[in-house]
């Protein structure tokens, strides 16, 4: 079956999604969730390198031996992770100190080996990116909406900007503690895979 | 040589490992001059953020310019001259580690874990008018899983903050890492270190500090879900401000006039 570039990009956001169907990376999406400016900077670098990752070990695809092949993948995503962190450093010092603490994660995040074993290896380079775009997408549109409901919930906020008025300062919201917990992260994924299965019920397993 | 050759596994691997060591070591040492300059800058910057003089805008530099570096012994919290230790070229955290400039601290005085201290420290002054306006004092300490950097300022009075920042940590992202949040560190301000008698008795409470609390003004607002975290800044405060960190310092200058130099 041939899909479009542009259908290989949507069906990896949403019918695909590496969180909601695949249940992957779902180490990262607890750790993270609590705000959403933390979640949505982890995103982001998971996009990137998944997308980098892909098209690199794409390329590479037909001089990796099977026997070593996730050694290989890896090596490559490590690196790709270490270059990144190196030249944000460099560069965007600001945004670096953000982000280097999720650099570890993001080299251990099933996604990006997912990815890369299950489609890089088998597709063509532009392909690869696109796939690997697509899912660090959808992983976004999962820990956007997760980190969203975490910290409404747990500190009335939204990025950091008040939205409902605590009661310690006089509001009438009283937060809820447990959402600040990375375990709450459980229960709003799977509540979010149920209501993508029911609107596609051929996700369901038997 | 077929794909799945041993042979050519071998080869692949050496090869892919060698380019990729080259990339990260050619990264690595052609990027520290420049990661080395940001690193300074950022300590500059929160230093002057400490002091309350910058907020987001402006030349670091230039900003920095009218702060006064000085050094002091931290025994006795006398300054040391400009010959005898260079303020421009002094590396706290290694004078720590070196014999002749740092010292083992007994577990038991230690809550801080630092491990070693270092005889002298650095010390930032802000004057305005002829006097001090404001000392900005170097801080660190074990929080859950790494040492906290920080500094903290303090106002002429040597007794209450004007303001703190945290710029170098590893604690969990969101949760302990939040000391990083300036929200948090703007409820710091004009908190008082010292009760009437002069004892330490600033501290983080659990969940945010009532405002029926007669001991406000000594409380600290807490993080949830960074109880370990708030526990080590506890400790460091416990510690900076007592006998081995800048008690000394403090005391001999609280009684007199001002800070001379």
């Amino acid at each position: 079956m041939a899909e479009t570039n542009l259908e290989l990009l949507g069906r990896a956001i949403l019918q695909r999604n590496p969180i909601a169907l695949l249940v992957l990376g779902i180490c990262s999406a607890l750790a993270v969730t609590g705000s959403m400016s933390t979640a949505f900077v982890m995103s982001i670098c998971l996009t990137l390198v998944t997308a980098c990752s892909s098209m690199t070990i794409s390329l590479l695809r037909n001089h990796i031996p099977n026997t070593v092949r996730i050694g290989i993948q890896i090596t490559i995503i490590a690196t790709l992770v270490i270059l990144v962190d190196m030249i944000l450093k460099a560069f965007f010092y600001d945004l670096a100190k953000q982000l280097s603490i999720y650099v570890g994660l993001i080299i251990t995040n099933c996604i990006v080996m997912g990815r890369a074993e299950g489609f890089a290896m088998s597709n063509s380079p532009f392909k690869a990116f696109i796939d690997g775009l697509g899912n660090g997408l959808g992983y976004t549109l999962i820990l956007m909406s997760t980190a969203f409901l975490r910290e409404l919930l747990g500190n009335g906020t939204v990025f950091g900007q008040n939205i409902l008025p605590l009661s310690s300062e006089g509001g009438w919201y009283e937060p809820n503690g447990m959402m600040l917990l990375p375990a709450s992260a459980f229960f709003i994924i799977a509540l979010i895979i149920w209501l993508i299965r029911t609107i596609h019920p051929d996700q369901q397993e038997n | 040589m077929t794909n799945d050759s041993a042979a050519k596994s071998f080869y692949t691997v050496l090869l892919l490992a060698l380019v990729c060591s080259a990339l990260v070591s050619g990264a690595a040492v052609g990027l520290r001059p420049r990661q080395d300059a940001n690193e300074q800058l950022d300590q500059k910057k929160n230093i002057l953020r400490a002091a309350g003089l910058y907020n987001g805008q402006g030349d670091i530099n230039l900003l920095f310019s009218a702060i006064e570096t000085k050094i002091i012994r931290l025994s006795d919290g006398t300054f040391v001259s400009k010959e005898e230790v260079d303020p421009n070229n002094f590396n706290q955290l290694k004078a720590a580690f070196n014999p002749q400039t740092g010292k083992q601290l007994p577990k038991q005085e230690d809550p801080a874990r630092l491990n070693r201290l270092e005889k002298y420290s650095l010390i930032y002054l802000v004057h305005q008018n002829n006097t001090i306006n404001t000392v900005i004092l170097p801080i660190r300490g074990k929080g859950l899983w790494s040492t906290m950097y920080g500094y903290v300022a303090l106002a002429g009075d040597l007794s209450t903050i004007t303001g703190v920042t945290f710029y170098k940590h590893g604690e969990t992202p969101g949760l302990g890492g939040e000391i990083e949040n300036q929200d948090w560190q703007a409820g710091w301000q004009g908190k008082k270190i010292h009760d009437n008698q002069g004892k330490i008795v600033l501290r983080v409470v659990k969940g945010k500090v009532k405002a029926t609390d007669q001991d406000r003004a000594h409380r600290l607002d807490g993080i949830s879900g960074a109880t370990l975290t708030m526990n080590g800044i506890n400790n460091l405060l416990m510690f900076w401000f007592g006998e081995h960190g800048f008690k000394p310092f403090l005391e001999r200058y609280k009684t007199k006039e001002g800070i001379g130099g």
